[in-house]
């Protein structure tokens, strides 16, 4: 992958080539190029990285609109958040809504693959438009569904009316609201999910596939015994991704719900942004964002090492 | 017999997930299209009528949402966050692709590791210090700060692609007497033109759909469409066309642009973890 260039940057080799000789570069000059190349992209990730810093600076302050000279306050603000019962509430309902997006997402998206990988015409045309839901913007496909939610007017329970179900309280009853969020966040990225898996289906070696054939094995034999081990890493790096973005939900609830009602579908974001912007209390608002900032890092350091795990073992098999 | 019904089967469940895709999108061009009078009445029978367009687009509409502002607002910021990024993030991912170089991973993964940080925990700080700097509600401001998605994006994927570019033409270049910049220039550029062009383009779409930045770091200078899309629903009557209708032309360019690059799009939504 990586590919060492030193050896030609000897003028040495250019006179072989027969050009006009390479003018000498010093050797500290080369060996500091790389470096050279790569300043702009480390002085900007410096302008986000201070923020950060910043940020963690004013978690051991008492920062806020109606404390605007902060003290001192240690790690104050750490231990009001895990002794808060606000917090767990929000805790738990981000898990309910990452690890419900997440599996209904991976089963779903798989499933879209698997079907549009026998390739018919009728898979051939819906390929195309798989990716388009994705391509919109959450926050408008959040806008676009409370539209369709709506108890009275919207179209949802107008098509559910024949079935006896005309009045649901979709996004007005608390459990209602999770699952009405979590169903726009399966919308958007079940595509996803779906576009990767596909790719996946398509780099699968043949000839297991053609034994397992000849040898009379049955679909459901197939599926769990050869394609599913196989497509499983690509699968994995789906999920990695939709579990970690699905932790940091914000702007699908933001539109949706608010956080509501009472405080059902308050996520961890959602938590922060009313902490630190709605009642400005700064301090303890970007507390919040470094204990998820924290266990998004953990959670995706350990998903990680096990892809890289599996996908090692996947490349074991000689293909 | 059975195996076509199967086969039928399969076709009806695929066609059944694409309604549930596509029947939002239907149903806000029915929604965007309907009379204002007719919102609340009957359903699927009614003269369809541009004016929701005409409202949310019109400078002077009555909402005093100036939307299409919002609109120019997300060209200007999008854009120019994908020209920043590939101005800065060429050079580094070129670097990281033909160099390994102390430090090297750890940069990649810190630049990776932006894409997984929740965004509000730099923003709180940011608008704090954007409000010092004067930089709140500004083009700048939204720019820099749409660096956290479109640098790692770039970055990461072109690094694919250059790894993917056999060293030895750039050797070639040099034993012909071209200096490293212009071999840079002159053969590796050229040879990856198509990934930067996906690449920008799925860089663009993610700075246009973004959501908090805008949200937090501007108030009406530099709102976005994103933002702006949320105004029509607040008020004590909600006005379902206007949203609908906004919601469509805020979703207009990414699902133009999503539609050409179809091809790409794989190794770009996951960061050139699946090679495809």
């Amino acid at each position: 992958m990586y590919t060492s260039l030193k050896e030609t940057d000897h003028g040495a080799a250019s006179h072989e080539g027969g050009g006009p000789p390479a003018r000498a570069v010093p050797r500290w000059r080369r060996s500091l190029r790389p470096y050279l190349l790569i300043v702009p992209a480390l002085l900007l990730t410096g302008g986000i990285l201070y923020p950060f810093g910043l940020g963690l600076f004013y978690t051991f302050f008492d920062f806020a609109a109606s404390k605007p000279q902060p003290d001192m306050v240690g790690l104050e603000n750490y231990r009001r958040i895990f002794t808060e019962t606000s917090f767990w509430n929000s805790a738990w309902v981000t898990v309910l809504y990452a690890v419900g997006a997440a599996a209904v997402e991976t089963v779903l998206g798989v499933g879209v693959a698997l079907l549009l990988h026998r390739s018919t015409l009728v898979g051939r045309v819906l390929e195309k438009i798989l990716i388009l839901p994705l391509m919109i913007a959450p926050v408008i496909a959040a806008i676009m569904w409370k539209l369709m939610l709506q108890p009275s007017v919207g179209v949802i329970n107008y098509l559910l009316k024949p079935f006896g179900l005309g009045g649901v309280q979709w996004t007005d009853t608390p459990a209602g609201a999770l699952l009405s969020s979590i169903a726009v966040d399966v919308w958007v990225y079940t595509p996803f999910v779906a576009i990767l898996a596909l790719a996946g289906l398509r780099s699968l070696p043949v000839s297991p596939f053609e034994a397992a054939a000849v040898d009379g094995a049955g679909w459901w034999f197939t599926f769990r015994r050869l394609t599913l081990p196989m497509l499983w890493p690509y699968v994995l790096v789906a999920v990695i991704f939709r579990f970690m973005d699905s932790l940091k939900v914000f702007d699908i609830i933001y539109a949706l719900t608010e956080g509501g009602p009472g405080d059902s579908t308050v996520v961890l974001q959602i938590r922060a942004y009313l902490e630190a912007i709605r009642f400005q209390r700064y301090s303890f608002g970007i507390s919040y964002m470094i204990v998820l900032w924290a266990v998004v890092y953990l959670v995706t350091m350990v998903l990680v090492r096990y892809l890289g795990k599996i996908q090692n073992r996947a490349a074991e098999v000689p293909k | 017999m059975k195996r076509r019904m199967l086969a039928i089967a399969a076709d009806g469940a695929l066609i059944l997930y694409f309604v549930f895709a596509l029947f939002p999108i239907a149903w806000m061009i029915i929604l965007s299209l309907k009379p204002a009078n007719e919102l609340f009445s009957t359903y699927f029978s009614f003269t369809p009528t541009f004016d929701s367009y005409r409202t949310v687009l019109g400078a002077g509409n009555d909402e005093g949402v100036p939307f299409l502002r919002f609109f120019v607002n997300s060209l200007v910021v999008s854009l120019g966050a994908v020209a920043l990024s590939l101005a800065i993030g060429l050079p580094a991912a070129y670097a990281a692709a033909r160099w390994r170089f102390r430090g090297s991973e750890n940069l990649m993964f810190t630049l990776l590791s932006f894409r997984f940080a929740p965004e509000l925990t730099v923003i709180i700080p940011l608008f704090v210090l954007y409000q010092k700097l004067g930089l709140f509600d500004t083009y700048v401001g939204m720019i820099w700060v749409l660096q956290l998605v479109t640098l790692p994006l770039i970055v990461w994927i072109m690094r694919s692609y250059f790894s993917d570019l056999s060293p030895e033409l750039e050797q070639a270049a040099l034993l012909d007497g071209y200096t490293r910049k212009q071999a840079f220039f002159k053969v590796a550029l050229p040879l990856v033109k198509p990934g930067i062009a996906a690449v920008s383009l799925l860089a663009f779409i993610f700075a246009w759909n973004n959501f908090v930045f805008p949200l937090i770091l501007t108030s009406s200078e530099a709102q976005t469409v994103t933002v702006g899309a949320l105004s029509f629903l607040g008020g004590d009557r909600p006005k379902y066309n206007l949203t609908a209708a906004a919601a469509l032309v805020s979703v207009i360019p990414p699902l133009l642009l999503a539609l050409t690059i179809q091809r790409y799009l794989v190794r770009g939504l996951s960061f050139g973890a699946v090679k495809s």
